[in-house]
């Protein structure tokens, strides 16, 4: 199901992050991943350091690190909330960051508490500009 | 994503990177390659068949003169004086108090072409190969120590030829395909002046990736053809070029210390574990003292190998504990990509350096549980 939204149904943050927001049961439900393009900047992502579920998240605050054979690099937020799922299987599986990075290559679902944040993201359009 | 800036120096091979996808970085003033496509890809190709490695930017020093060997001798951790032509050995060099300024390759050889323009073909010279972040300093260090009415000369051939290392099970046989030797014939750590595709060239049984191979240093003006030359018989055995990062994961695997990292002015040549780098017999060099004091107090921290659990790679200043206590910290450190371990190399305090010894090592705040493995990680099959 995941698999099935297109890049230009997503928001990005300028530090790469990318969210889906869907209303479940009267909650907006955030789902967070990194862009396909840090995942090439990136390569070689060897380890991933997730958050618990239940962990408060911030908007442009570190909520997990990916680490790559050269680098450590801070995941950050695009929204204040709640974790509420975590792919855990992700770490052992990382290849789908480069396979499914808007699918199956999702990390973290949020709860958000406050969606003023979103209007601070860019569309895919904006986003790829930023990127080229 | 940082591209070559005007104000960077460029290898007569930075077109060649950039035109091949290398994504550029800034190393110590250089543009240089940090990879092409991926990292654990261009480190398994030189473990498994050869990667080409431009590393013009290592400072070339050329020494002549007829007392070169015996004053240069004087500069370095590592016997020279009476050491054969043809053979090369790894020093440190350090100051008056032991402290590590670079770590160097002396190469003694003798001319058989352009690489000695002053005088007759058959005259013996030296050349050092010092690290790029360290090279004005070490022209410098170097030149103050030529005595007055000496007739030793330090040209700096840096920018004026290129070096080639060619790593991996294969390398000595693609070089030995286009030259007039074949790296396999010079004992290891030996070098000859020879000719690759007919060019002049100093080919040298060395490198810093743990594998067989060699190291080519080359007029610059033909550095990218025989780049190329050597491009086609690499790729054609499942080679090809790799970049500064795999060298560094391939360094690190072979336990070989990195400049910046594992040695610094801030370390004596005492704490390093490279006792064979080191002769105190019979001889007297610069430093030469304080490195046999240090030797003898056993006070300082040394240089371990560390294998951590999990697969979370620890980095350069995470602290190491043992019983919550601090003990050092580390200098290097990386997922291997041949043993699929997390491995790392410290400087930890010596009642604590011992082979076994169980450590915590403090990840921005999480402990990952580790122990003191023997260096190096990893050492290449021996060859039949």
């Amino acid at each position: 199901m995941e698999s099935e939204v297109k890049p230009e149904e997503l928001l990005f943050a300028e530090s790469h992050e990318w969210i889906h927001v869907n209303d479940v049961d009267g909650e907006k439900i955030g789902t967070i991943g990194i862009s396909a393009h840090a995942v090439e900047a990136l390569s070689d992502v060897v380890y991933m350091e997730l958050p618990e579920v239940g962990a408060r998240v911030a908007r442009e605050e570190s909520f997990g690190e990916v680490e790559s054979v050269k680098a450590t690099s801070d995941l950050f937020s695009p929204v204040d909330g709640e974790v509420v799922e975590v792919n855990t299987g992700l770490p052992d599986n990382l290849e789908v960051l480069n396979s499914d990075p808007y699918g199956a290559g999702w990390i973290i679902k949020v709860k958000l508490t406050d969606d003023q944040g979103l209007a601070k993201l860019l569309d895919h359009g904006a986003y790829e500009s930023q990127c080229s | 994503m940082s591209t070559a800036s005007t104000a960077l120096q460029l290898t007569p091979l930075s077109q060649w990177h950039s035109q091949h996808g290398a994504r550029m970085v800034d190393f110590a003033g250089w543009s240089m390659p940090l990879q092409y496509q991926s990292v654990i890809q261009e480190h398994h190709q030189t473990r498994q068949s050869v990667g080409l490695f431009d590393v013009s930017h290592m400072g070339r020093f050329f020494f002549y003169g007829d007392d070169v060997g015996q004053w240069i001798d004087g500069l370095m951790t590592r016997r020279i004086a009476g050491v054969d032509s043809g053979k090369i050995r790894y020093s440190l060099v350090t100051n008056q108090n032991g402290m590590i300024l670079d770590d160097v390759l002396v190469y003694h050889l003798t001319s058989d072409g352009p690489f000695e323009p002053s005088s007759a073909d058959g005259k013996d010279f030296y050349m050092v190969v010092v690290n790029a972040s360290n090279r004005e300093k070490l022209a410098d260090w170097f030149q103050s120590a030529i005595p007055a009415g000496s007739d030793i000369r330090l040209v700096d051939r840096t920018t004026e030829t290129a070096m080639i290392a060619v790593q991996g099970p294969q390398a000595n046989t693609i070089v030995g395909g286009i030259s007039s030797i074949n790296p396999d014939a010079l004992p290891y750590y030996g070098g000859k002046v020879a000719k690759v595709a007919d060019h002049w060239a100093i080919v040298s049984r060395t490198g810093y990736t743990g594998e067989d191979g060699c190291e080519l240093i080359v007029d610059a003006q033909v550095a990218k053809e025989l780049w190329e030359k050597l491009m086609g018989p690499a790729e054609a055995v499942g080679g090809g070029a790799s970049g500064l990062a795999a060298r560094d994961t391939l360094r690190l695997e072979a336990g070989m210390p990195l400049y910046g990292h594992e040695l610094s002015e801030q370390i004596n040549a005492a704490s390093t574990g490279l006792g064979f780098a080191i002769n105190h017999k019979g001889r007297n060099f610069c430093g030469d003292a304080a490195i046999k004091k240090m030797c003898e107090q056993q006070t300082e921290p040394v240089r371990v190998g560390l294998e951590l659990a999990g697969r979370r790679p620890a980095r350069e200043g995470c602290p190491v504990l043992v019983d919550g206590q601090k003990i050092g910290a580390l200098t290097s450190g990386t997922l291997s990509p041949t043993l699929g371990k997390t491995i790392a190399m410290a400087y930890l305090r010596q009642e604590f350096a011992a082979v076994g010894t169980p450590v915590e090592v403090d990840i921005r705040g999480k402990f990952q549980a580790a122990k003191v493995v023997k260096l190096p990680f990893y050492q290449r099959p021996k060859k039949e």
